[in-house]
């Protein structure tokens, strides 16, 4: 009973049928299964956030997940909200405020914070640091992220920074 | 790392999975949200031989009000918590302490169900059901049982669930017009476990509380419901009385050390909660002042 | 004083039209970042690859008695199970070891322990499997017998008679010692109308870049290559000493590193591990790949900053600092890391205590120790953390004694803005620093009047905030007296080559490397600048030993400063070459012409003669069509090295604002502030997130961050959720200003700005902590400052 386990699931729009052992946790599958590297692994403990991803619609730690789990859901990762155009306005206030060095965090950061945007519309600074508290980066120090995320829930709101 | 390997079965409903259960017993382990059980497994500090999925048991999903009891599911989610209408009305301790667990992405997962089952000492969930007098309901081979949370939890990691059980429900009785809460907690950082904290449910009845649970967490191997709040009833608490049940408090905790805190600091850190606690249920700050 | 520019053709480089010098222009390539399409060696895969997970040590000091293997190498999808003692026929070991670094000394150390292992975590054999998931099934079947031996855990008692000798062919476990002795310290002392000293004690740290050690080796056996994929910040180091040891030349070993999650420092060292893997792949004749699971890195990626150190002030009445005297003691692994070994952290304690201060007199000790616990070596701002919260913390404290505000003894006591070039005390050498006017610049940024006003006013009503202020220098734009001298084989040079490609756009080739900071940026704005030419036409091609010059790399913040020269004088070559090109085609004559926004254009009027494409497609296409003679060069290449001072040194001040709760010892982190002198600035928001990214490092210092090893040398909290790393919630708004004295060593005048957030952050904490506890006569000194030590400090409990 060890042994692979079909599932069905939608990832990105499209639809994947496939074969896995049940011990491949999501951000594993996603990676190595199906070479959608864009979700990173960082501690495999649940702690860091590298590796959120969103399912039915809601941001998960795919390394807390099991790829069997996943059969029937529908499965979003960075590449798919990036080749929507999804997040675009919010990757480009990314670009502009330099709120990434290394991007080892960024995919799953720009996840949790389109997560809060599209639930508020005006977050305030401290709800924005609130809404990504779990999501470790050694590199910028936040700031630069809190700013690229309110200037983004700003411009959203129509209204000029 | 990557956790052992294991076989996997997705339960059909709640018998089948009590069967598995019973069939495998110590060997399998129930999965639910997952977010306590898969970074254990991932660190191999637990290698069950089967995983039993309970994900797909919709019976055990919704959060209902009837025959006087708020009814929430087992697989009620920590996020589902912080949006329920009903729960809102009539259990808010529970909402403010699910602001308090973990993170986002972890409350869209963890269940109550498996928070209560896996009963982590410094958890929030398992205090705050004692404070609101909840029943833990399980089903097993022998049908179903119901277990006062006050006497659910027995130690680390440890609950009456037996391994051949599955917990599938909890009730509370509804909000009565004179219910108040409190919840805080001390923690290094934003959804970090909590050193210590408190969760409470108290009746005020004008300037007096005429019930009072307060519920420790982080203090010992288990929640840990106070006695030292007795002398507090029906009575105009002044700041000699709040005092003297600071000293009992003193008295009854005998918080564990650890690399976070001390078991002074604990002490501590507990008696500055219980004097939040009573000032802000009683509406009254200048309890909480200069008492220390 | 510091603005004025001593070169005029410093000026005509860094103003030209269109430049991007100075700008915040965004980095070129995010995209792939955030797109999820970044290069991350943990995301590579190559064919017939293997992956190898390493038995470690469950003891911190053991004897290998026996390693059985033979029920890992049955299980499904193992390749091949390997010893230390198999692998040494591949690898040789090494000594970390510099010869300039005096009396250091350290024992060989093998890439897989063989016979001994010397801490917790340290590998004793290797397990090569088809997956990750299948090595660690078979590792956890690997059977080892060891013998336990004591461990010494304790620095302070590691040089004891009682305590084992780690390596007994050393002698001792003292692996280095440094004293120095500058001025008349004892008589500053005897003549001091006050003198002050504490114990400093720091926390054990480590890197936790988010993205773990990761190495894909891949030895081509046909061509006798081996191809190391890693992150690494020094490609051609890792080239060198990876021939070295595998008995290979150099010219058969590429490193290529593409997109780094984090490093800091963590990255740029040999680790046993990764030698290891590179080994591996020449042994087993296939790719193997190495990543480090987050329990791994913690008990294996370098740690630092592991000190306890004695520091006294001596000062006088009128606010004179007179002298400073240290006494720093500091445990590292059982072997000094290979190759930049683990003395340098603490021969920079000694050199740059004091350093922003007049004060001649300066005496110190300081001793690092060997211990079975994890190696430590350098990490972001290595040994300016412990110095400038030595220096800080004691100045604070002359001044507690005087009665004078931190302020005014800093205002009395730092070197004078006109005072350069001057030496240290240690024998730094300064150009040209900016104390004073930085030290105004934050006190106006910070209204430092009014926060004193808000905290008397807050503190009548029990509310206790604090003010703190830490000064720094920082070392950047190492010369080869870091390394080079004591015998690395460490590039302190670096080299761009640059050409103009067939349809007129540029590709830049740099030695330089980028995690993050802004590498390849930098360099195609200053590129871009000086050949007047639009960045989207730059093209930078980093990390990689077969496509670039050959270079140090990104460390010690250098990148800018050394790498950046080299950059502007490579352009500035071609542009000279391209211009004598356009003089010839337009028979007009290199001083009459310039190029602006990809054209070239009359100097005086800005006139477009002909486009660069064009141009290009002449020379590349119809040369026949050029002047009789003319051999067109349309590529160029320069390297850099600072020549006239061994380190080009910055400074900064920075402040912090924060509440402590009495009650509960928690601190909350309201503001901070960094006024940073780095000379020429190439991208202001690359260079201020570079200092925020820095300061919350120091701010994860001060109040969180500490490898808790037991008694026993068992790293007890290595994992995410006991070792605490900061988190948005707990971490203030940075706010930043510059002050800017370009070097005159090079023309581009830019020193390094990378480390010195880190440098003086927690020094910042520590004494606005103590500032808030001072009505309470608590003084604490050491970090991190947890809400038990606090409360402990104000006898609450």
């Amino acid at each position: 009973m060890t042994a692979v386990l079909s599932i069905s699931l939608d990832v990105n729009g499209e639809r994947v049928e496939t074969r896995v052992f049940p011990r491949t946790n999501l951000a594993d599958f996603l990676r190595e299964q199906l070479k959608l590297a864009g979700t990173h692994v960082g501690c495999e403990h649940g702690v860091c956030g590298a590796c959120t991803v969103r399912v039915n619609g809601e941001i998960v730690r795919s390394c807390l997940m099991l790829a069997v789990q996943a059969d029937g859901t529908s499965v979003e990762t960075i590449e798919g909200l990036s080749d929507s155009g999804e997040i675009s306005d919010l990757q480009n206030a990314f670009r502009e405020r330099n709120a990434l060095q290394c991007g080892f965090c960024t995919p799953a950061m720009l996840m949790a914070a389109q997560d809060l945007l599209k639930d508020e519309a005006e977050p305030d600074r401290a709800r924005i640091r609130e809404h990504l508290s779990g999501n470790y980066c050694r590199c910028t120090g936040y700031q630069a992220i809190v700013d690229a995320v309110e200037a983004t829930a700003r411009a959203r709101k129509g209204r000029r920074p | 790392m990557k956790a052992a390997a294991f076989a996997y079965a997705r339960a059909t409903s709640v018998g089948n999975a009590i069967a598995l259960l019973v069939e495998h017993g110590e060997r399998a382990k129930v999965l639910s949200g997952g977010q306590s059980l898969m970074p254990a497994m991932n660190l191999r500090l637990l290698a069950p031989e089967l995983l039993v999925d309970i994900g797909a048991l919709d019976e055990l999903r919704g959060v209902t009000v009837r025959d006087g009891l708020l009814s929430m599911g087992a697989l009620t989610r920590h996020a589902d918590l912080q949006k329920s209408p009903e729960i809102a009305v009539h259990a808010p301790l529970l909402v403010a302490a699910a602001a308090h667990i973990a993170h986002p992405a972890i409350r869209n997962r963890g269940t109550i169900g498996g928070s209560l089952a896996h009963a982590d000492p410094a958890s929030e969930l398992p205090a705050c059901m004692i404070a609101l007098d909840a029943t833990i309901v399980v089903y097993g081979p022998d049908g179903e049982r119901r277990i006062p949370s006050e006497d659910f939890f027995t130690g680390i990691y440890e609950t009456r669930l037996s391994a051949e059980e599955l917990l599938i429900a909890v009730e509370l009785p509804l909000a009565r017009v004179n219910f108040a809460h409190f919840f805080d907690e001390f923690a290094r950082r934003r959804g970090d476990f909590a050193m210590v904290g408190l969760a409470a449910r108290a009746i005020v009845e004008g300037d007096r509380l005429a019930g009072f649970r307060p519920v420790f967490f982080g203090v010992g191997d288990r929640p840990m419901r106070v006695s030292a709040a007795a002398g507090l009833l029906d009575t105009v608490v002044t700041p000699d009385l709040l005092s003297q049940a600071l000293r009992a408090l003193d008295d009854e905790l005998d918080p564990p050390e650890d690399q976070q805190a001390s078991g002074e600091m604990r002490r501590h850190l507990a008696k500055i909660l219980f004097a939040r606690c009573v000032a802000q249920l009683l509406t009254r700050p200048e309890l909480n002042a200069g008492w220390a | 004083m510091s603005e004025s520019f001593t070169k005029p053709q410093a000026l005509s480089e860094l103003d030209r039209p269109n430049s991007y010098i100075g700008k915040s222009v965004p980095r070129p390539n995010l995209d792939r970042l955030m797109q999820g399409r970044g290069l991350y060696v943990s995301d590579m895969e190559l064919p017939r690859m293997v992956h190898v997970v390493f038995v470690r040590s469950p003891h911190a000091h053991a004897r290998i008695m026996a390693i059985d293997s033979s029920a890992a190498k049955r299980m499904p999808g193992v390749v091949a199970v390997v010893t230390g003692r198999e692998l040494s026929v591949v690898v040789t070991p090494w000594v970390g070891v510099l010869s300039h670094l005096k009396g250091l000394k350290s024992a060989p150390q093998h890439a897989i322990a063989i016979d001994r292992v010397c801490w917790q975590g340290e590998a004793v054999a290797a397990v090569l499997a088809e997956s990750r998931a299948a090595a660690e099934d078979a590792a956890e079947t690997v059977v080892v017998e060891y013998a336990e031996l004591e461990a010494v855990t304790d620095m302070r008692t590691a040089l004891d008679s009682a305590t084992p000798v780690i390596h007994s062919s050393l002698g001792d476990n003292l692996a280095f010692e440094r004293v120095l002795d500058a001025g008349e310290v004892d008589a500053a002392f005897a003549a001091s109308d006050a003198i002050a000293q504490a114990e400093f004690v720091f926390g054990r740290h480590t890197g936790v870049t988010l993205e773990p050690r990761a190495v894909v080796a891949d030895w081509n056996a046909a061509e006798a290559r081996l191809t190391i994929y890693q992150g690494t910040q020094a490609p051609h180091m890792v080239q060198n000493i990876a021939a070295l040891h595998l008995n290979l030349d150099e010219s058969q070993v590429r490193v290529v590193c593409k997109d780094v999650g984090g490093s800091f420092g963590i990255k740029v060292h040999i680790y046993a591990d990764e030698m290891a893997t590179y080994a591996l792949a020449k042994m087993l004749r296939r790719p193997v790949k190495f990543v480090a699971d987050r329990i791994e890195s913690f008990n294996t990626d370098i740690h630092a900053r592991d000190h306890r150190c004695k520091g006294r002030i001596a000062v006088k009445r009128d606010g004179t600092i007179t002298a400073f005297e240290i006494d720093d003691l500091t445990g590292i692994g059982p072997y000094s890391m290979y190759p930049r070994t683990s003395a340098i952290e603490a021969n920079q304690v000694v050199n740059l205590v004091g350093g922003p201060y007049a004060a001649k007199n300066y005496r110190a000790r300081a001793r690092v120790v060997f211990q079975n616990k994890n190696v430590m070596c350098q990490y972001r701002a290595v040994g300016h953390p412990i110095a400038c919260s030595v220096t800080e913390g004691l100045v604070d404290l002359a001044a507690a004694k005087i009665g004078m505000d931190p302020v005014e003894i800093r205002r009395r006591n730092l070197i004078a803005d006109d005072a350069y070039p001057c030496a240290s005390p240690s024998g730094l050498r300064f150009e040209l620093l900016s104390h004073h006017a930085s030290l105004n610049k934050l006190l106006a940024m910070m209204d430092y009047e009014g926060l004193r006003a808000e905290q008397a006013r807050l503190r009548r009503n029990n509310i206790h905030r604090g003010i703190g202020i830490a000064s720094f220098i920082e070392v950047t734009n190492p010369s080869a007296a870091f390394y080079g001298v004591g015998g690395a084989k460490i590039s302190s040079q670096d080299g761009v080559a640059v050409r103009l490609d067939a349809q007129g756009a540029v590709v830049c080739q740099t030695s330089i490397t980028e995690q993050g900071q802004g590498s390849e940026s930098l360099t195609a704005q200053i590129v871009g600048s000086v050949l007047g030419v639009s960045m989207e036409r730059v093209r930078v091609i980093l990390g990689d030993t077969d496509q670039t010059p050959y270079g140090g790399g990104t460390w010690a913040s250098r990148g800018a400063g050394i790498g950046g020269e080299a950059a502007l004088q490579a352009a500035k070559i071609l542009r000279k070459n391209i211009l004598d090109v356009a003089a010839a085609i337009l028979q007009s004559s290199p001083a009459e012409l310039d190029i602006a926004n990809n054209t070239i254009v009359n100097i005086s009027d800005g006139t477009p003669r002909i486009e660069l494409r064009e141009l290009a497609r002449i020379v590349y296409f119809r040369p026949d069509t050029l002047p009789p003679g003319l051999q067109p060069e349309l590529m160029a290449t320069r390297h850099f090295v600072p020549r006239q001072y061994p380190f080009a040194f910055t400074n900064g001040v920075q402040a912090s604002w924060l509440e402590v709760d009495t009650d509960t010892g928690f601190v909350k982190l309201l503001r901070h502030w960094v006024v940073e002198d780095c000379g020429t600035i190439i991208n202001p928001q690359l260079v201020d997130e570079q200092i925020r990214g820095g300061v919350v490092q120091g701010l994860g210092a001060a109040l969180f961050e500490k490898c808790i090893y037991d008694e026993r040398g068992q790293l007890t909290n290595a994992n995410m959720a006991d070792y605490l790393v900061p988190m948005p919630c707990e971490m203030p708004d940075i706010d930043i200003g510059h002050v800017v004295s370009p070097t005159a060593e090079s023309e581009l005048g830019a020193k390094g700005a990378g480390e010195a957030g880190t440098a003086g952050a927690a020094a910042a904490v520590a004494n606005a902590v103590n500032d808030a506890l001072k009505p309470f006569g608590a003084i604490i000194t050491e970090i991190p400052l947890t809400p038990q030590l606090i409360l402990t400090a104000l006898r609450r409990i």
